[in-house]
């Protein structure tokens, strides 16, 4: 196999094995904040806030795995 | 027809002397442009019981500020200047994507990169001057002096993150719909810039929450960011 057959194998792998944890983490995040919202409706601004400031910590791992595939797919150093 | 798609160059549209001008200086100075002259209309002739432009002026200003406060917990206004333009520069642009033909600026990541050292230098001033000299430096000690690396790297890796995070959202929607267009047809990529609206007023939101919580968090005395 050439680097740019194992690179593009890369760039689909970080992808989709990167996504499966923060999908898992932000359904977990996602069901918390709803059940604290029906527990507790006068707070919902406050938690959403803060669940909109987690949701995006969550989901910057995803991102950074996006980043490494695009960097694979279009920036790669080990091809010419 | 091939798909021609970089994330990371930049179209040059004309040159100023040597210095190439791109597609997203252009919408950025544009964007610039408007706001400006929307606040000199508005606030021209400012009365106490003022027009719809002023109101409506006033309100978003008021509602940036109570956000401010909230995340905060201490009065808004001094970082207001910085934090409301970056909250309404971002959302207008990150919705100027869906006008056709421009491109949006964040989508490449010079401006994210920009604007977070923006955001960078910005806390570490406000850290200073709130704190004092010694007292801001000696924030980086605690809770213990072999933290030391530990939290410069903590800063640099926040700023890393945020720039990366506005510029893979507003980039990866981008390329979505260009890779619906290609490969679906004309009228499919319609619901996702729909979805783009919302992704970019949110991430919008999202960098200026967290931008509020580094400046929080540079200036109370207690708490680490």
């Amino acid at each position: 196999m050439t680097v740019d057959v194992l690179s593009i194998l890369g760039a689909a792998l970080a992808v989709s094995v990167g996504a499966i944890g923060p999908a898992f983490a932000e359904g977990r995040a996602i069901a918390a904040a709803m059940e604290a919202i029906a527990r507790q409706p006068e707070a919902s601004g406050t938690i959403s806030r803060t669940l909109f400031v987690g949701l995006a910590m969550i989901e910057t791992m995803a991102i950074y795995c996006l980043v490494v595939a695009l960097l694979l797919l279009y920036a790669n150093p080990f091809t010419q | 027809m091939k798909l021609q798609l970089h994330p990371l160059q930049t179209e040059t549209w004309f040159h100023i002397g040597p210095v190439p001008i791109s597609a997203e200086v252009v919408v950025t100075w544009a964007i610039m442009a408007v706001l400006v002259l929307v606040s000199w209309l508005g606030m021209r002739q400012a009365q106490v019981r003022g027009g719809w432009l002023q109101s409506t002026l006033e309100v978003t200003v008021e509602a940036i500020a109570d956000q401010i406060k909230a995340v905060i917990r201490s009065e808004p206004w001094p970082y207001l200047p910085l934090l409301g333009t970056l909250f309404i520069y971002l959302a207008c642009a990150n919705l100027s994507g869906v006008l056709p033909g421009v491109v949006a600026p964040t989508a490449h990541i010079e401006t994210p990169a920009a604007l977070t050292i923006i955001v960078f230098f910005s806390v570490q001033f406000y850290g200073f001057k709130e704190q004092g000299f010694r007292g801001y430096l000696k924030r980086y000690l605690e809770p213990n002096p072999l933290l030391l690396p530990l939290n410069l790297l903590s800063q640099i890796t926040r700023s890393f993150s945020l720039m990366v995070r506005l510029f893979g959202n507003m980039m990866s929607h981008e390329f979505i719909i260009a890779i619906v267009l290609f490969l679906a047809g004309l009228f499919v990529p319609v619901p996702f810039m729909l979805l783009g609206i919302l992704i970019g007023l949110i991430q919008a939101f999202i960098f200026t929450v967290l931008a509020t919580v580094y400046v929080g968090g540079a200036v109370r005395a207690t708490e680490a960011g």
